[in-house]
């Protein structure tokens, strides 16, 4: 490797006194790629953020090219060449997509937009990443994954030295991801060094030169990825061997709790028909925009259905409202953790008990009972924070995502939809989440797990719809429940092995 | 963290004891105990819209219409007085009167707002108009005078040394601050204002909501509206509550209330309510021109959004 064009040297962050971060030291060279890994709240995102401007750090500098830069704005950062994918989305909803990945940085011709070079430029850039997305479309009607191959554009538009990603294939499925590596490679090979932060371990083997575990703020240690398996990646993140990831399958009660016959809705679901039997584990895959959270939406009354009945337990459910569907104990979890899910100026006990704050309530609420019941859940799933108090959106993201997961199991379900439960949530704490689906089954409790991780829908479920193009392209379970023949439903290449619709 | 959050908090209330400082040290006449409760009989008529008013801007709206709606529900609200006859019974009348005026006039905000899936500012601002407008025809552009002889206890009486208006500005506050943080309709309020999507998504009815926050402002008017037309034992068809929604938005975002919504103080709208009295009471008494006063208001409402713009950004 030639010598390196970027360093940090001894960064330390602290929040009003809380350390996030100390003593981080890394090294870039032009063309490299360096993974960090990290429980959740270990301070991958904090890191990333002070080198691109975000925030400045308490202690420690950074080098470009050997002379010291201090990142006053993230504007100032990208002029030096470094762009970055954050975690959370950082889109304008009411601009176009377009506009959007050119914000800030707009083509001109004289003083006059040049709308047409930016449109074409976007629809290039997108194919590239295998999106289809049209460059006029409004962000606002994307769905997630869409959303973040956008993002992705956005940081991949200009010429950058530095790119960094954080997070960025979290609702991306197999073969999405896969192109987008490409892209990378591609960048590589002209040079750009690149930061990639995930909790797919199996990603950042495949992907990165370096990589470096950070915990408790901290660099524990850094190495060639081809010495470490993601077995030993584990470890070294949560400092201890790492049991088994995914408990014992449940068995399925033999009544159903919710069927769905010929579900139609005209924004993305066509004719399916399907049964959730009680304490059973239905796993939904499908690649981008093959219906899945179309489904679930549509069963939670958030889009309307066209033709076709639900039942609920036997009886036919009318669910127009996500009022009507959480009163027949249906919950739902979205994969739009900050859009959908979370008020991030509220604290946690006040996220956690938004929908079920009924309990809370003689008269006044009890704020007592709820900080009691949030402590519990802070406790059950390890939530790190501060304190119960702290603004949501101070708290790392895979630690929204349990307060995320914790709001909805303070309804008591009975049917649970989950869609991409585990999203941003590190190797240790997704064992946490596998196991505690897993015991609300065995309590008879009807889980859809929805999922662009088939290791999850693989490992977790006794069963699996795979969705494409809005339909139930087929249904495996037991052996045929696999990596191959899901994809190859999903991908529209036939029956697969499984036991057909 | 916790700090600086605490220092944020309190600002106004720091603001307010900074200005009454100045105010005692500038005119030695402030400090009477006559003039401060008239600042606080002058402030609480805006104040207690303002109560109402929080509630609409921390759900993600805002009410034009609170100064028109004084005049009309007022009016409406003399008008039955007036035709009840004499006595005590009569005001008991008027009052009911007045606060189902103002409670039907939120309603139809609310429902504009909620139904007609106008922007709040663009359906206020056509309310704005019309009840102005209608409150004009009624009275054929006059004065809605009561005839009663007790009515004007209610707005000029003491009750322990404090006029009546202050002590219902001061319980109304009481109530609305636990409104909005121990109940679960303040809880759903600030959830909406916040992140209308997510409220949706955790089953909030968020129509229903916004439509509350409405009907509760327009309580919040009928309350004032009738305190100021019991003072006055008139209500001028033309000039009552002229700017009255200046003022009481001026009071809600000075108390810290973010107008973009999702949070806010019902305390700091009490303390943003003085502050502009006070402000009013002392350029008076050191003679500034009434016709700069709205200068130096202005500043202060500016100022204000710029301190919470700078508190936000850090
Ligand atoms: N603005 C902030 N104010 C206070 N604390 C913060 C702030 N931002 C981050 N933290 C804290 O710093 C720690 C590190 O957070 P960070 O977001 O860097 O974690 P992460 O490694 O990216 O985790 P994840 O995998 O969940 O995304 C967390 O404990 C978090 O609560
Ligand atoms: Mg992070």
């Amino acid at each position: 490797m030639n010598t390196p064009f970027f360093e940090a040297q001894g960064i330390a962050k602290e929040f009003s006194g809380v350390p996030a971060l100390s003593g981080i030291d890394l090294s870039l060279s032009t063309g490299e790629i360096l993974g960090v890994i990290g429980e959740n709240g270990a301070g991958k995102s904090t890191l990333i953020k002070i080198i691109s401007g975000i925030y400045q750090p308490s202690a420690g500098r950074l080098l470009l090219d050997g002379a010291p830069v201090f990142m006053k704005t993230p504007l100032f950062a990208k002029r030096l060449g470094v762009s970055v994918v954050p975690q959370e989305f950082n889109l304008i909803g009411s601009l176009s997509v377009f506009e959007n990945v050119f914000l800030g940085g707009e083509l001109r011709k004289g003083v006059l937009l040049d709308k047409k070079a930016m449109r074409e430029k976007t629809a290039a850039l997108l194919s590239e990443l295998g999106s289809s997305v049209s460059p006029g479309e409004l962000v606002d009607n994307l769905s997630v994954a869409q959303k973040q191959l956008v993002e992705i554009a956005k940081a991949m538009v200009h010429e950058s030295r530095l790119l960094i990603l954080d997070e960025p294939t979290t609702v991306l499925t197999k073969e999405e991801t896969a192109v987008l590596f490409t892209r990378m490679r591609s960048l590589k090979a002209r040079g750009v060094a690149m930061i990639y932060i995930s909790h797919k371990l199996a990603e950042v083997r495949e992907i990165c030169d370096r990589v470096m575990v950070m915990r408790d703020g901290e660099k524990i240690s850094e190495d060639p990825a081809s010495d470490m398996d993601e077995r030993e990646m584990a470890r070294r993140m949560v400092g201890r061997e790492l049991t088994q990831i995914f408990p014992e399958k449940t068995v399925p009660r033999e009544a159903p709790a919710l069927e769905a016959a010929g579900l139609t809705s005209p924004k993305g679901v066509e004719d399916m028909t399907f049964t959730l039997h009680e304490g059973e584990i239905l796993g939904v895959a499908g690649l981008m925009g093959s219906g899945k959270t179309a489904l679930a939406e549509t069963l939670m009354g958030l889009r309307q259905k066209s033709a076709g009945e639900v039942r609920i337990k036997g009886k036919e459910a009318r669910i127009r409202r996500p009022k009507d569907a959480v009163l027949l104990n249906m919950a739902y979890l979205s994969e739009d953790r900050q859009g959908k899910g979370l008020v991030l100026g509220f604290d946690i006990p006040q996220n956690i008990t938004l929908i079920s704050l009924k309990n809370y309530c003689r008269g006044l609420i009890d704020k007592g009972a709820e900080r009691k019941k949030a402590a519990e859940y802070v406790e059950a799933f390890n939530i790190k924070a501060a304190s119960l108090d702290i603004e949501l959106r101070r708290l790392s993201g895979g630690n929204q995502q349990k307060v995320y997961l914790s709001k909805w199991m303070d309804v008591s379900p009975e049917i649970l939809i989950l869609n991409e439960p585990t999203r941003g949530i590190d190797v240790n704490a997704k064992t946490e989440i596998y196991r505690f689906i897993n015991s609300l089954a065995r309590s008879g409790i009807a889980c859809m797990v929805i999922s662009s991780e088939l290791e999850e829908i693989i490992g977790l479920c006794s069963r699996a719809l795979v969705l494409r193009e809005g339909r139930i392209a087929g249904e495996v379970s037991g052996e045929a429940l696999n990596e191959e023949s899901i994809m190859y439903l999903a991908a529209g290449l036939g029956a697969g092995k499984g036991t057909a619709q | 963290m916790k700090k600086r959050f605490e220092f944020a908090k309190f600002a106004p209330l720091f603001a307010l004891i900074l200005l009454f400082v100045i105010s005692s040290l500038t005119s030695p006449y402030f400090l009477n105990f006559r003039n401060i409760t008239n600042i606080l009989r002058q402030s609480s008529y805006t104040g207690i819209i303002g109560l109402g008013l929080t509630f609409v801007i921390i759900g993600g709206g805002i009410d034009l219409s609170v100064g028109s709606m004084v005049a009309l529900a007022g009016g409406l609200a003399v008008m039955v007085l007036n035709a009840a006859g004499a006595g005590a019974m009569a005001i008991v009348w008027a009052v009911l009167a007045g606060l189902c005026a103002g409670a039907l006039l939120g309603m139809v905000n609310g429902l504009i707002v909620t139904k007609g899936r106008i922007a709040p500012f663009i359906a206020t601002l056509g309310t704005m108009s019309i009840f102005r407008s209608l409150t004009l025809y009624i009275s054929n552009a006059g004065e809605f005078r009561s005839a009663n002889d007790l009515y004007p206890e209610l707005g000029s009486g003491y009750i322990l040394g404090l006029p009546i208006p202050v002590w219902i500005f001061f319980l109304m506050a009481v109530g609305f601050h636990i409104i909005l943080n121990n109940t679960r309709f303040g809880r759903y309020v600030c959830a909406v204002g916040a992140n209308e999507r997510v409220a949706e998504y955790s089953a909030i009815k968020i129509d229903l909501v916004k439509f509350l926050t409405y009907v509760l402002t327009g309580l919040s008017v009928a309350v004032s509206a009738i305190l100021l037309s019991s003072r006055l034992n008139s209500l001028s068809s033309s000039n009552a509550g002229v700017f009255y929604e200046l003022d009481a938005i001026a009071a809600v975002v000075i108390g810290g209330t973010s107008l973009s919504g999702g949070a806010g103080s019902v305390f700091g709208t009490v303390i943003g309510a003085v502050i502009l009295g006070m402000i009013n009471n002392m350029l008076n008494m050191v003679g500034v021109s009434p016709y700069l006063q709205g200068t130096v208001k202005g500043l202060v409402i500016i100022f204000a959004v710029l301190a919470q713009y700078k508190r936000k950004s850090n």
